[in-house]
């Protein structure tokens, strides 16, 4: 039980750095309403961007925006192979993160891991989060606001604020029609297309920054860190979804619901571990997670469906409204 | 306002499924005509709609939209040009956005989109003054997520959403099919309002003859990918759903003037 509560500032660390992750699947899986599988790999690319250019010389800053900038590039080519080549959209992801997958070992110098000398004080004091500061700054040893924590809490917040404003500009809504409804965004002259490739390009910006994260956190890349990303990104949305949907309809609320559903996921994970569980069962206990909150959901629909309550009379029920559409 | 050309679609060509839905239409609206077009169910009237508003590419033809040959334009550039309501209520607007963000939508429509804000406040007391003519109370809803609303509602709001900028051309594909009588009929009567204070041209598939002959300035009817019946003025004012029947009969050289075409 100590171990648990000692392990959980870390915890929370790591689960506000997947968030923003989390947050790019919200952008892609519930606004464009498209599973985008890219985030496997661009989740590593950003990690290896960031520390092969960090280690390099550049600026944290720098090398956080070279980052973002090859998430998008990534999520860019998904955009194009799925609408300028016709390829369904969940292929595409799969076919980009296969890619990226051999292009993240060429950043990383065909190496499988790549890491920041954090032994160097130099070195640790330019980054602007790591594991070692969830212990620096509570003995002192670092400033207080230094903890990841509020670092990351800070960012995430501002990120939210950024996106929730763009989703209320022109082309922020033309995005969101796209996703709720493709045929009257057409018909309103909306480019879905455009569209489209906006929302995995800022989609996978956010992953990589995320994964750019978390590799200063752990102050290392690792080939396979983005394995599985997007399982996590999905129960962050999920369990956000279903813990906050009856107090969180705005949407900057809702990406803030995401946010905190990755902390819940890496508390529920901690707690897990505590129990004395072989790690190696992580991955197998995230699908069964994801999949449980994946079906609670649709059971619930499909009850209601078969129970109609006259509250919530599914949409078009009235007036002869064609309801199978 | 629309001159259609010999137009030609054929779906699945080569396959067992082939099927030529228009063998050669052409069709001249002037400006402020507004017809209503029946016929058989697969005589081509969705298709033809469909091929002017650029679902997919026609395989001959060329369609005209106030002298701008559209024939190869997108479907959402064509869009800046027309305004479309579907048979089904579910597809004409956005559930998951709100009433004011779906009308916000369409007033931006043929504009370029930009980083200005989606929705402006000045823009709210607009949209609440044109709900009005919709006679639905909608106009105190601005607020509401569109997938609470009725069907009825819905398509209401589609129309609206269709003509909040006015355009050259509105498409409307049996827009009131799969609603009940009463608010097909409010729907309807929203419809000639609308059309009328606007001038719109304007094109409506129907499959209730009367409302095909109340509605409308000019009539015409396809049968097998081809137009069949074209009548206007006052001939169209004093035809009888019998008369309608007769002029089917002759023109598809049948009497199979069949249930499906009766359907009212």
């Amino acid at each position: 039980m100590m171990g648990f509560i000692s392990a959980l500032p870390g915890a929370i660390s790591q689960g506000l750095i997947w968030g923003i992750m989390a947050i790019g699947v919200y952008i892609t899986y519930k606004v464009l309403d498209i599973a985008d599988l890219t985030v496997d790999g661009s989740f590593c690319t950003g990690g290896a961007v960031f520390v092969v250019l960090f280690t390099g010389g550049w600026s944290v800053w720098t090398a956080l925006l070279a980052a973002v900038i090859a998430g998008m590039l990534a999520g860019l080519v998904t955009g194009l192979l799925h609408t300028l080549c016709g390829i369904p959209a969940i292929l595409a992801g799969i076919l980009t993160q296969i890619a990226l997958w051999s292009i993240n070992l060429a950043i990383m110098g065909m190496k499988a891991t790549v890491a920041i000398n954090v032994t160097t004080p130099e070195l640790l004091n330019r980054l602007l989060v790591s594991l070692r500061f969830v212990r620096d700054a509570v003995t002192g040893a670092q400033p207080f606001y230094r903890h990841p924590i509020i670092i990351v809490a800070v960012l995430t917040a501002l990120l939210i604020t950024i996106l929730y404003r763009f989703f209320g500009t022109e082309i922020g809504c033309a995005l969101r029609a796209t996703g709720s409804n493709s045929n009257m965004a057409r018909a309103q002259g909306i480019n879905t297309n455009f569209s489209i490739v906006l929302g995995l390009v800022i989609s996978n910006g956010l992953v990589a920054l995320s994964g750019a994260l978390l590799a200063q956190y752990n102050s290392a890349c690792e080939i396979n860190m983005g394995r599985g990303a997007i399982v996590i990104g999905l129960a962050a949305v999920i369990i956000g979804e279903v813990v906050f949907s009856k107090i969180f309809h705005e949407m900057y609320m809702k990406m803030t619901g995401v946010a905190l559903g990755a902390i819940i996921y890496y508390i529920v994970l901690q707690a897990v571990l505590a129990t004395g569980l072989n790690a190696n069962y992580l991955k197998l206990l995230s699908a069964v997670i994801v999949a449980a909150f994946l079906t609670v959901p649709y059971l619930k629909k499909k009850y209601t469906h078969a129970k109609p309550r006259l509250a919530e009379t599914p949409v078009g029920a009235e007036d002869g409204g064609n309801s199978d559409a | 306002m629309l001159e259609v050309k010999n137009l030609y679609k054929t779906f699945n060509p080569g396959t067992i499924n082939e099927k030529a839905a228009l063998r050669g239409v052409s069709l001249t609206l002037e400006e402020g005509e507004f017809v209503t077009m029946i016929g058989g169910n697969g005589a081509g009237k969705s298709t033809l709609l469909n091929a002017v508003a650029g679902v997919w590419p026609v395989d001959s033809g060329t369609i005209t939209i106030d002298g701008v040959d559209v024939t190869a334009m997108s479907e959402h550039k064509r869009a800046a040009y027309i305004g479309r309501v579907f048979q089904d209520p579910m597809l004409g607007t956005a559930a998951t956005m709100l009433l004011e963000e779906n009308l916000a939508l369409s007033i931006r429509r043929g504009n370029h989109r930009t980083f200005r804000r989606g929705i402006t406040p000045a823009e709210r007391d607009q949209y609440r003054e044109r709900l009005k003519i919709l006679d639905l109370g909608l106009e105190n809803r601005l607020t509401a997520r569109v997938g609470i609303l009725s069907g009825g509602q819905r398509q209401a709001l589609t129309l609206l959403m269709a003509t909040l900028k006015k355009p050259k051309l509105l498409l409307l594909d049996e827009h009131t099919a799969a609603l009940d009588p009463k608010t097909a009929a409010k729907v309807l009567e929203a419809t000639d309002r609308i059309v009328a204070k606007d001038n719109l041209t304007t094109l409506m598939i129907t499959h209730n003859m009367r409302d095909a002959i109340v509605h409308g300035t000019r009539l015409i009817m396809m049968y097998e990918g081809r137009i069949v019946v074209d009548v206007s003025g006052e001939e169209k004012k004093k035809l009888t759903v019998e008369q309608l029947l007769a002029l089917f009969n002759q023109a598809s050289g049948s009497d199979e003037a069949d249930d499906k075409l009766l359907l009212s």
